[in-house]
């Protein structure tokens, strides 16, 4: 009896799940399906859609328009420089937060995650007038410097949760070993804490690669990522739903792939210290 | 050389004074233990020393250079930690080499000596291992390894044996008085166990409250006890205390008398009890009598096979030459 329950729960659990499951990854699907039709088939009722001819034809019409490499350079350094930068800052931050704390260490972290509390577009205007005036305005390197910003209080928190779980014995037998703070930090940190430094980079590689806010509003044709890249295909225009579908599967495919490879880092990442 | 003169050296934490200001020497070749109860300022003291705490007042010298504002890493001491701290993500053999790495030795040399301290420490088949693939004890001789190779002045020893089961213990505690005869290198040793003060230090300093209480080697220490505290924490089981009339007829507030100082027998002695718990240890057995007006049972060691049992009557006599008195102070008096 109580084995045929547990059965019954497990398998209305598995519907549920797969329920839920599809429903999120619904919209991506659906991107998928129309980026593959044409762009008469992409506006017929959704039924119909399903089972209209396939085709190719938008990710050429795409690839025409626009250039999409430029855009995928564009958006790999920026979320690649972007992590990078924000790491060099936030290793020797996070480290000093971890192991000499002050008093007001606690307060410096909540400090730095409420400035993620307040809307960009506040700020948005500011930055602008900014970049305008220093000439970094739709340039890769106004972007890296904006994005790290924006992504330091995240890099900062996870970096500085991993290192305190780092025992502090060991960096001050380093300290006993002869180890400057340059050595102990590179030959003890931060390779125990690589597992974790590497889901905060993945994390921060796709935040920046996603990042659409800054990289719309200050960019125009230079430094412009896939982000810009999906948006011009849409209302400007008027609604070209294959070629933009084709345009986003374009856009996420890469962030898509390696996140799916970098999985099992991810989701460690993600859960850190959730048990305990 | 390893000569470390602590001169008036005192910590704070914010507003607590963890450590009074004190004077201490230890010469070189020495082996000192810093010994007393949990909370006593015997770890803070070594990390002062190691340069791992900034103290507050005070001088710190070594070999006569005044090491007081100096990092660690440039004081030419190793230490062992109680956690052993060893690199998790190095290979033995790296662990070991690490102080070498960083004062920058050629790789012939840093081989041939992490060779010679594995092959002391019979670590030499576990070079390639990583710390997680090894046993307590064989961690502890890593650790003693990374120590040993850069060739320091002094060793900090930090409450090494606790993590180790009791067996254990007692054979790592002879290897590293081996080490120490061996190297003739100053050594600093920290714990809470007064066995393992006895048995390893040239010089013992028994620490309370941050306040040194005494100063000397193993026998000074158990034959003239400066005062109350010390000549309750060294020597095992504890000594035993009368205070009253017993004390009175000494001329002192307070005699002690130490359980294999005293004889017992089931006829005759001044003092009469009535046995309590015994411990048999095969050597010894240990009686704890209950006097009347007592409320702590006195502790009486016997040969090892005298034959009493709970509640028999017990005559005690106490050795009259090796009773301790002290004042109402508690400090003692000759």
């Amino acid at each position: 009896m109580a084995r045929e329950v547990t059965r019954q729960q497990k398998s209305v659990n598995t519907v549920i799940g797969w329920g839920l499951g599809l429903l999120m990854f619904f919209p991506i699907i659906w991107i998928a399906v129309l980026a593959f039709k044409s762009e008469g088939d992409a506006i017929r009722a959704p039924f119909e859609v399903l089972f209209s001819s396939w085709t190719f034809e938008s990710f050429g019409a795409v690839q025409e328009r626009s250039d999409y490499f430029k855009h995928f350079t564009n958006s790999v350094i920026i979320s690649l420089g972007s992590t990078l930068v924000g790491l060099v800052i936030a290793i020797p931050a996070a480290w000093s937060m971890a192991f000499v704390p002050a008093k007001h260490t606690k307060n410096v972290l909540m400090w730095m995650l409420s400035t993620k509390m307040l809307p960009p577009v506040g700020v948005l205007i500011p930055i602008y007038l900014i970049f305008r005036d220093t000439g970094l305005l739709d340039t890769q390197i106004g972007l890296v410097i904006v994005l790290t910003l924006i992504n330091l209080p995240i890099i900062i928190w996870m970096l500085y949760t991993y290192f305190r779980e780092i025992p502090g014995e060991i960096l001050e037998a380093a300290r006993m070993d002869g180890a400057g703070l340059r050595e102990e930090v590179l030959f003890v940190l931060v390779p125990m804490a690589i597992p974790g430094m590497a889901s905060t980079v993945l994390l921060n590689i796709i935040l920046a690669w996603n990042e659409a806010f800054w990289t719309l509003n200050l960019t125009a044709a230079n430094a412009a990522p896939l982000t810009a890249f999906i948006a011009s295909y849409s209302s400007p225009e008027g609604l070209f739903y294959a070629k933009l579908s084709a345009a986003s599967i374009m856009a996420i495919a890469p962030i898509l792939i390696m996140g799916w490879f970098s999985q099992k880092q991810l989701v460690r990442g993600l859960t850190f210290g959730a048990v305990k | 050389m390893g000569r470390i003169t602590l001169n008036k050296v005192q910590k704070a934490f914010g507003d607590t004074e963890v450590i009074p200001p004190l004077d201490l020497s230890i010469e070189d070749g020495e082996f000192v233990v810093f010994v007393g109860p949990s909370g006593c300022g015997k770890s803070t003291l070594l990390r002062l020393i190691a340069g791992l705490e900034d103290v507050t007042t005070g001088q710190i010298q070594i070999d006569g250079a005044d090491t007081t504002a100096m990092p660690p890493a440039k004081r030419g001491l190793a230490m062992v930690f109680q956690s052993y701290a060893l690199y998790p993500h190095m290979s033995v053999r790296k662990n070991i080499a690490f102080p070498l790495r960083m004062a920058k030795l050629d790789k012939a040399e840093q081989d041939r000596r992490v060779e010679a301290a594995a092959n002391v420490l019979n670590l030499t088949d576990y070079l390639d291992r990583r710390p997680g693939q090894l046993s307590g004890g064989q961690r502890q001789r890593v650790a003693i390894g990374r120590a040993i190779v850069r060739e320091p002045a002094a060793f900090l020893f930090d409450e090494p044996l606790s993590n180790l089961d009791a067996a254990l213990r007692v054979g790592m505690r002879l290897e590293i008085s081996e080490l120490h005869e061996r190297l003739k290198t100053t050594m600093i040793y920290v714990t809470h166990d007064q066995v393992e003060a006895m048995t390893m230090a040239d010089k013992i300093v028994v620490l309370r409250a941050g306040n040194i209480e005494q100063v000397g080697s193993p026998l000074e220490l158990y034959r003239a006890p400066r005062n109350l505290f010390v000549a309750g924490f060294i020597g095992s089981p504890k000594m035993n205390f009368l205070e009253g009339e017993e004390a009175g007829k000494h001329g002192a507030h307070t005699i002690g008398v130490r359980p294999e100082h005293i004889e017992p027998s089931p006829t005759t002695g001044p003092w009469q009890g009535t046995v309590g718990v015994s411990e048999h240890l095969g050597s010894d057995t240990f009686f704890h009598v209950h006097m009347d007006g007592r409320s702590d049972p006195i502790t009486v060691r016997a040969g090892g096979e005298i034959d009493m049992h709970y509640g028999d009557k017990i005559f005690l006599t106490p050795d009259d030459t090796r009773i301790h008195k002290f004042d109402t102070a508690g400090l003692r008096i000759d």
